[in-house]
């Protein structure tokens, strides 16, 4: 068992993609953050470490045989004892308090010549949005959020059903989404890398597999990435791709789906104008390979149960085509 | 109703001798204050002492099966991905689990306590209003086996033991999973309110003379101090759930709804203001059974009696002012979040406070390792972990790090098993004795707080490194290239320990009820008047109340040992004291054993049961509530003849 542990934790090694951890921070506010932390469990550990010894040495120490009757000890002694400790007690949290605020202070300045990214949590993906001052510019992606390292990013957030609670713990803390309530939170990537992030508040039943991921990369790269992301999807040239796409269309899935030039505008599941570009599926849950989406496609509800996609029962060949078409949409 | 034969032996004593006097006023008292025989006396019985152990019973089997949710979540949760419960089976687990152990479980159990040694502890010979107390346990019953049965039939509450809106209204959670929470939150309410009424009212008129509140032993006081609480808290969580379920859920208002201009935000802080003091409410009486532990085998006073008793009222009052660092997460602004970040601080001197004042009565006394003290040493070592997680998390940009993680799961489990269950086990084998007659098993005992002390760490410390790690709580899964496998292996085989500790004790306690070593009246040379009375205590508790003359009520008797004459014993009548010194003030006739709280109980089950289904339940429960309560009022002919008799023989 204990080689199994082993592996899995070499496998992590390789396999999993870039920080989560509070532990490992890759931004100025998740730094002053874990500086804080540092403090905190230093000051915790000695605390816990005295308090536990003079319990025990006052439970273990040797009595001096006289005290058999006497019902009420502690003298003066004890007294200041007593006192001190509190005074101490005061001390310390005052310190802490100092602490807090300044840390809290420097997370909340508001930072300049920022990205802007506009967030929706829906049950149980993110929407993400590059909002430009033509609509038709506007770039919109889903679970994952694309930005240029040493960048201030302010995500607006917002709630299209329950709440949600956005949180990428390399990069700062986390802001809960309330449905009707307009919150932001700010964060900057200095290593270039992928962060993942998870829903924090409980919304149902797939709260557990909604996640998402912030990919810092250059300046150069990203802003390619976001001038292809404004695109709209091109007719595919392939002949089986252009089936599949007819198959797309046809079916039940433009209901929910929208692809940039096509007929396809639904707004209840993820946009799939640029799907091929997408790490991975399903919020986070499956990396995008052709097998994984043809399982999702076919039988959702067997890797998220309770989804709102339902299962889609297509003939092999239009499921190929559909798969080829998808592949497409780069 | 037969006379039994020990009413006879009277004549067989010689007639003038003091001790044939005292025979006979024994005989007597025990008479007035026996219940009926058999089923009907189970069913009709007002004293505190059946109905409190009832009730520490009822809380402990729910504490089993809410723990059982927990295994089965540890057992999902130990590898990655695996698909022992799906999503929709596994949040109705860990929403039950939450919900009992909070509602059924930590608060009953206090209060139950509180109904069974608080009137020991003071010298009374029953609760204020015993009849009520009856009614309140069995509302808590029928609300608690309402929330199992619904989950054993797939159709337990699945939106976590606070139920945030908009998940728990109606457009995301059809059905009558959430009404079942609701319900049975109101259930609970009534129990609470019931039971804090109890306390106060029995703390303040029901003492032994001489035991003026500055002599009320610490258990006492923070079972008055946490009655309070429950009498300012409780109402919240009461209106929260009637408006969210009443309201939103069955006739469509619109409090919570945001598409309708409702607020979302509302009921979090509706719910927390009852939901954070509620962490006191369960925590202080805990703190109350370690200062009487630690006297107990420090075989000291406690030190610094005013400062813990102090320390208690100030933690009622703050309590109140913490709820809002359940939500920084939220749109709080940072102004407003530091003031609740200086309160949560600041709270930590008060208990801080106890803390030295219990090292300083260790230091003093010489302890005697028994199992009681063992697990208070235990409650030291973990308690004091949750508290100082607990100072880490009131830091607003800590806590957007590790707020809704397994950091917040770690904390509140080292809180509350450490601050709550831990000192529940040590007045489990301290008062087992006065309880049952008989001592628990010390070997086991050793082997339950073994297992346990080990299990609890092995369980949540992991915990913490998770949270830290990103593992958000409340997740059904999680994916293997998260990593969080070995961590979350260790914690369920921590659970399983737990369970073992859990089995020991049961073991325990089953085979020492009838079996275990005889324990007298005063196994433990305890401070407090509950170790005058015989173990188990007779129902009438003491047959002379005692006169008060120390703070350690046993210690510190003169020789001479007075006590109260003059009460009836022929009929069941009790002392009423004044308030602050507790000077004889009256005797009050005491109700005698009765079914109407029973039925009453049952017809408010049946007015909130029905009132999942249609808003009509209030018109039929009404009526089926008017008849019990009628009852309950109608005057008693046999004691409007005794008082008749009493005021011509007053007369004469």
């Amino acid at each position: 068992m204990i080689l199994a542990l082993l592996q899995e934790t070499a496998a992590r090694a390789l396999t999993f993609p870039g920080a989560h951890s509070v532990l490992r921070p890759h931004g100025p506010q998740a730094l002053r953050i874990h500086e804080l932390w540092r403090f905190l469990w230093i000051v915790a550990l000695v605390v816990w470490v005295l308090v536990v010894a003079a319990l025990l040495w006052g439970a273990f120490r040797r009595h001096g045989p006289e005290d058999g009757g006497e019902r009420s000890g502690g003298g003066p002694g004890m007294h200041r004892a007593v006192v001190g400790a509190t005074a101490l007690t005061v001390v310390v949290l005052v310190v802490f308090l100092v602490f807090d605020f300044s840390t809290g202070r420097a997370l909340t300045m508001a930072p300049g010549g920022e990205l802007h990214v506009q967030v929706t949590g829906h049950q149980w993906w993110w929407e993400v949005e590059y909002p430009h001052p033509e609509p038709y510019k506007r770039a919109t992606t889903a679970n994952e959020i694309h930005v240029p390292v040493g960048v201030p990013v302010v995500v607006e957030l917002q709630a299209a059903d329950v709440i949600h609670s956005f949180w990428a713990p390399s990069l700062t803390g986390k802001r809960d989404l309330i449905p009707r309530v307009r919150s932001s939170l700010w964060f900057q990537a200095d290593t270039p890398g992928v962060y993942r992030g998870q829903c924090a508040e409980f919304c149902g039943y797939q709260h557990a597999k909604m996640g998402f991921q912030i990919i810092a990369e250059p300046r150069a790269q990203f802003e390619a990435w976001l001038a292809r992301q404004r695109d709209s999807a091109r007719t595919p040239a392939d002949t089986l791709a252009r089936r599949g796409r007819q198959v797309f269309l046809a079916s039940s899935c433009p209901l929910c789906h929208t692809i940039a030039g096509t007929m396809a505008g639904g707004n209840v599941g993820p946009d799939l104008t640029h799907l091929a570009s997408r790490r991975t599926l399903a919020a986070g849950t499956l990396p995008n390979t052709r097998g994984n989406l043809a399982g999702w496609i076919v039988d959702p509800q067997r890797i998220k149960p309770g989804v709102i996609m339902p299962a889609n029962q297509l003939a092999p060949r239009d499921l190929q085509a559909l798969l080829a078409y998808l592949e497409t949409l780069e | 109703m037969s006379e039994p034969p020990i009413d006879r032996p009277r004549d067989v004593l010689a007639p003038d001798s003091a001790a044939a006097a005292e025979e006979r006023e024994r005989l007597e008292l025990e008479r007035s204050w026996r219940g009926r025989p058999g089923f009907w006396g189970w069913l009709t019985t007002t004293d505190h002492k059946r109905i409190g152990l009832r009730y520490i019973i009822t809380a402990f089997v729910f504490f089993l099966l809410a723990g059982l949710n927990a295994a089965l979540m540890r057992l999902q949760l130990a590898r990655p991905e695996s698909h022992i419960v799906g999503p929709d089976r596994y949040d109705q687990l860990f929403t039950t689990h939450g919900t009992a152990m909070m509602f059924l479980f930590a608060v009953p159990m206090v209060i139950a306590l509180g109904l069974y040694f608080v009137p020991l502890m003071i010298g009374a010979r029953n609760v204020a209003f015993p009849r009520l107390n009856a009614y309140g346990y069995y509302t808590y019953l029928i609300g608690g086996i309402l929330l199992f049965v619904q989950l054993y039939l797939n159709s337990g509450p699945d939106t976590g033991w606070f139920a945030y809106v908009p998940l728990s209204g109606p457009q995301f959670s059809p059905g009558k999973r959430v009404d079942t929470w609701a319900q049975m939150v109101t259930f609970t309410e009534i129990a609470g309110l019931v039971g804090a009424v109890e306390i106060i009212v029995t703390v303040f008129k029901n003492r032994a003379p001489g035991m003026s509140l500055n002599r009320m032993p610490l258990f006492v006081w923070t079972e008055l101090v946490t009655a309070f609480m429950i009498l300012f808290s409780l109402p919240w969580v009461a209106t929260g759930s009637t408006i969210l379920l009443a309201g939103d859920r069955l006739v469509g208002t619109h409090f919570f709804n945001p598409a309708e201009g409702g607020d979302a935000l509302l009921w979090q802080h509706v719910f927390w203001f009852f939901g954070h003091p509620e962490v006191y409410i369960v925590f202080l009486p805990a703190l109350g059974i370690v200062s009487e532990v630690v006297q107990s085998f420090a075989r000291r006073e406690v030190f610094g009696y005013p400062a813990i008793v102090l320390s208690t009222i100030a933690t009622g009052f703050l309590a109140f002012g913490l709820w809002v660092h359940h939500m920084f997460a939220t749109t709080v602004p940072q102004l407003g979040a530091s003031f609740f970040t200086a309160a949560s601080a600041m709270i930590t001197i008060p208990t801080g406070v106890q803390f030295f004042c219990w090292i300083a009565t260790i230091w003093t006394g010489r302890p005697r390792f028994r199992v009681p003290f063992l697990f208070i040493l235990g409650f030291f070592a973990t308690f004091l972990i949750g508290g100082l997680s607990g100072v880490m998390i009131a830091s607003v940009p800590f806590d957007i790090q590790v707020h809704d993680s397994f950091f917040i799961v770690a904390h509140l489990h080292y809180v509350l098993l450490g601050g709550m269950v831990f000192p529940m086990f040590a007045g489990f084998y301290y008062w087992f004795p006065k309880a049952t007659g008989r001592m628990l098993d010390e070997g086991l005992g050793r082997l339950h707080f073994a297992l346990w002390f080990i299990g609890v760490n092995l369980t949540f410390f992991p915990m913490h490194y998770l949270g830290l790690e990103g593992m958000p709580r409340r997740v059904y899964t999680y994916l293997a290239a998260t990593g969080w496998g070995p961590l979350n292996l260790v914690a369920s085989l921590g659970a399983a320990t737990i369970a073992a500790s859990v089995v020991a004790f049961l073991v325990n306690a089953a085979r020492c009820w009838r079996g275990g070593r005889l324990a007298g009246a005063d196994p433990w040379d305890g401070p407090s008047l509950e170790w005058l009375a015989a173990s188990p205590p007779r129902p009438y508790n003491f047959q002379h109340i005692p006169v008060v003359q120390g703070r350690a009520a046993l210690w510190e008797r003169s020789p001479d040992r007075p006590v109260v004459t003059g009460l009836r014993t022929d009929m069941r009548e009790v002392l009423v004291t004044t308030l602050l010194d507790a000077a004889p003030d009256s005797r009050h006739r005491h109700p005698e054993d009765t079914i109407v709280p029973f039925v009453a109980a049952l017809a408010t089950g049946v007015l909130f049961i029905t009132l999942m289904f249609t808003p009509w339940a209030v018109v039929v429960g009404s009526v089926c509530l008017f008849v019990p309560l009628i009852l309950w009022g109608w005057p008693d002919r046999r004691e409007h003849t005794l008082e008749l008799r009493e005021s011509e023989e007053r007369a004469a």
